[in-house]
């Protein structure tokens, strides 16, 4: 790794898990990053938060399973996994049934976690 | 100022990829440095070296191919992205049977590592698309 490596990055993650390849990228950026040692966060909101959804079963549709995914992330130590509190609300959303453990930000507190990073990469 | 620019919309749809392109162009021309240029998901296709864009529009490939012959910057696509989208080097293109390389020569592949790599070394890591 060239360059220095104590920036922070934070992952804005707005796509639903199975309307485009962008949620899966997304991710595989996130475990880029942690495989290189950086400290790497994730902020699910708008339709994003629909990857957070309890129980995911894609085997007839013949895609990947983005839970399961998800699922992984501590593995590679990522454990800041951040959801907006108020497009979990909107759709419903069991958060203590969702495949990684998250903590829901109201609009204010999301303001602040963004301004707390280096880098914004929004997918 | 270092930046590092990470591109994932698709140069035959919408703007975000002609932005990036004539971002990069101003960066320069002021004076900063771009350590590398990213192409994730369909921001790939830019590295289509046979494309055609219609006589009335603005070429999506020649501003880069541009760039990279004027300035010391890497055109990075990334492999998992560029091999679904049929964007081959001469390599890969022997490695998987294909009859021939797709991706101009100014473009390379390489992993997700090298936009870890860009962003952790850029002031300013910009997207565009996603």
């Amino acid at each position: 790794m060239a360059g220095n490596s104590d920036k922070s990055l934070l992952l804005l993650i707005r796509h639903s898990p199975y309307g485009s390849s962008l949620a899966r990228a997304s991710i595989d950026v996130a475990l880029a990053a942690a495989a290189f040692d950086q400290t790497v966060s994730l902020l699910f909101l708008g339709d994003g938060v629909l990857q957070l959804l309890p129980d995911q079963d894609t085997a007839t549709g013949g895609l990947r399973n983005m839970g399961k995914l998800l699922a992984s992330l501590p593995l590679y130590d990522i454990e800041q996994v951040y959801v907006d509190a108020e497009a979990a609300a909107r759709y419903q959303l069991d958060l203590h049934g969702a495949p990684v453990a998250t903590q829901a930000l109201d609009r204010e507190a999301m303001s602040r976690l963004l301004s707390s990073h280096d880098h914004l990469l929004g997918f | 100022m270092n930046y590092a620019l990470l591109v994932m919309s698709s140069p035959f749809s919408g703007q975000g990829a002609l932005t990036a392109a004539r971002f990069a162009c101003s960066v320069l021309a002021r004076g900063h440095s771009i350590s590398r240029v990213f192409f994730l998901d369909a921001g790939t296709s830019s590295g289509a070296a046979a494309a055609v864009t219609p006589q009335d529009e603005e070429d999506r490939l020649q501003p880069w191919v541009e760039l990279a012959e004027q300035h010391p910057l890497e055109l990075i696509l990334c492999i998992a992205s560029a091999l679904r989208y049929g964007m081959l080097d001469e390599t890969e293109a022997r490695r998987y049977e294909k009859p021939s390389a797709t991706i101009h020569p100014a473009f390379t592949v390489s992993g997700l590592g090298q936009l870890v790599d860009a962003g952790a070394g850029a002031d300013r890591l910009v997207t565009f698309g996603g």
